[in-house]
């Protein structure tokens, strides 16, 4: 025991001087990744500024920060908004519950599993934008067919995320929850959703991906409204500014509701061992 | 008491681990079970805490057939098993969830305190070593008062000092309400530390060889000569049941010895 004191006093030293460079390292990381998108659009804006270049193609981002506050200004961009995180909302949610579901069931039932598993794999071959002609044939041009797509997007990461967490749950856990005999609920309750809890909330992240990325393309197909609708307006106006404006809102809003799932889930996860924390996110 | 009569167990693929092993355990009685590697000792410690079932052959506790885990049986297993996502407390209040919250929450304080981790109540399992896990593992066992608790190679993944602390702690813990405990393992001195009786098993089919009571008074000192003599014999036994010669004197004694596998 005595002798551990030296010990402890050498390891100290270094370790203290580990963590120096760490904690720089925690705020120049960031900073780093931000030194070339600002430098580029600084370099751009200075560009136009002296007019080497006249930015009508490639607009500098004062332009496009005018035009999304001009946007917000009239009233459009809320309409624009309201209307695209409706569709991905409904979608998401549609997706998200069928996902769950049939994941649920693949996973905790070997004779569904068989049964449904293949059929599942082989739509999801299918490229989900072969769908469209489809849906709009059976569910028209309107928000149903648009919602659908949506929901496709995103129920195969949900589905194959709650399915691939079931099976592969620790059987020496699961046998836990035998040696104190819990039935088959209480075996669900206590092990299997905490236990699947951390894939799950990886699989709606990504779910919640592909269902941004299927607004994009449900809504270039034909809408009236929503933020798809503003790129394909600036499109065929030839507006590059709003089109930059649509991209901005959306890489916004995409992280923003990522971030909220994350928050959302933190409370759930915390008993994780997490890399991510270590790493002093 | 604990009856074991004929237990067979053989596996789908055709394996079979364990031929007509019989045996009666006393209540409160300590068993140790040794034997050669794939002899069949867990798959009779499953066969016992109802997880597994015996191809033939019964398992009856108090003249009560055992085909499934029973509340009087409890099991701790090589790996602590803690549930990652609850707490030490939680972990340990596992097997009680039937109680009301208030008398589970008591129960749950008295246990840690008594493995000497009240301050770790809040803890993750991840922030515990593995001595603590395995602590933790055994209180969590123990709460629910079983009557008879299996040990499977518990200490086995532990340091030789933190071993020596935790078979002293399980007597210790023993003593406190005298469950049957029937513990596996590889190492001949944790089995004459603990055991009142060693059964020494053979392998291909798995099955009881040998015997050896163990008639020594506790706390056992593990520098009596009395203490090597049994630990002697059980080495023998253990040789002859995988029909090696029997070692001569010195080599017992070696330090690598002691440990067995
Ligand atoms: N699930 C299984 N399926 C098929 N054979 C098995 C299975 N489990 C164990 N066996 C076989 O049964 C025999 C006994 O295995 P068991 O795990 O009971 O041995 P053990 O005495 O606990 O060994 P060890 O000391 O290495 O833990 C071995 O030959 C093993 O290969
Ligand atoms: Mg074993």
């Amino acid at each position: 025991m005595i002798s551990d004191a030296p010990v402890l006093q050498q390891t100290s030293e270094p370790a203290e001087r580990a963590a120096a460079p760490s904690r720089l390292s925690r705020y120049a990381g960031p900073a780093l990744g931000l030194v070339l998108p600002v430098t580029l659009a600084v370099g751009w804006e200075l560009v136009v500024w002296f007019g080497w270049s006249n930015g009508r193609l490639v607009p500098p981002p004062s332009r496009v920060f005018a035009t999304i506050t001009e946007l917000a200004r009239s009233g459009e961009l809320v309409r624009h908004i309201a209307a695209t995180l409706w569709r991905v909302g409904l979608g998401f949610a549609f997706g998200v519950v069928a996902g769950t579901l049939l994941g649920a069931i693949s996973g905790y039932w070997s004779l569904a599993r068989r049964l449904l598993d293949p059929t599942v794999q082989a739509l999801r071959a299918i490229p989900s934008l072969a769908w469209v002609p489809l849906f709009i044939l059976w569910l028209g041009i309107f928000e149903t067919s648009k919602i659908a797509l949506i929901a496709v997007g995103v129920f195969f990461p949900v589905y194959l995320g709650v399915m691939g967490a079931i099976l592969i749950v620790d059987r020496k856990i699961v046998e836990v929850g035998r040696t104190f005999r819990l039935s088959g609920f209480a075996m669900i309750r206590r092990i299997l959703l905490p236990a699947v809890l951390p894939a799950y909330v990886v699989s709606l992240r990504v779910g919640l991906g592909l269902g941004w990325m299927f607004v994009v393309a449900a809504e270039l197909i034909g809408a009236s409204e929503g933020l798809g609708y503003l790129l394909l307006d600036g499109q065929q106006l030839g507006k590059p500014a709003q089109i930059l404006a649509a991209i901005v809102i959306f890489a916004i809003l995409g992280k923003l509701t990522d971030w909220l799932i994350e928050v959302a889930a933190a409370p759930f996860l915390r008993w994780q061992d997490a890399f991510g924390r270590a790493k002093g996110a | 008491m604990l009856a074991l009569e004929r237990v067979s167990k053989t596996y789908p693929n055709g394996a079979q681990a364990l031929a007509r092993f019989s045996a009666d355990i006393r209540q409160g009685e300590i068993v140790a079970i040794i034997g050669g590697s794939g002899c069949g000792k867990s798959t009779l410690l499953r066969a016992i805490a109802g997880l597994d079932r015996a191809s033939s052959g019964t398992v009856t506790l108090d003249d009560e057939a055992i085909a499934s885990p029973h509340a009087k049986i409890g099991i701790i297993f090589q790996e602590p098993r803690l549930l990652p996502w609850l707490s030490v407390a939680d972990n340990i209040g596992f097997g009680l969830a039937e109680l009301p919250a208030m008398e589970r929450r008591e129960k749950v304080a008295r246990a840690l305190a008594r493995v000497g981790l009240a301050d770790k109540a809040q803890a993750w399992p991840r922030e515990l070593s593995g001595g603590q896990a395995q602590r933790v593992a055994i209180a969590r066992a123990l709460v629910p008062q079983p009557e008879v608790l299996l040990l499977d190679e518990p200490f086995s993944a532990l340091d030789a000092f933190t071993r020596r602390d935790l078979q002293d702690h399980l007597l210790d813990l023993w003593a406190d309400t005298r469950p049957t405990l029937i513990l596996v393992t590889h190492d001949v001195d944790e089995a004459v530390v603990l055991a009142d009786r060693v059964l020494v098993m053979r392998p291909r089919p798995g099955r009881l060889f040998d015997q050896i009571e163990i008639n020594l008074g506790r706390p056992r000192d593990r520098n009596s000569p009395l203490f090597e003599n049994f630990k002697r014999s059980v080495l023998t036994s253990l040789d002859r049941s995988l029909d090696r010669s029997v070692p001569d004197r010195d080599a017992t004694q070696g330090p690598g010895q002691a440990m067995w596998w």
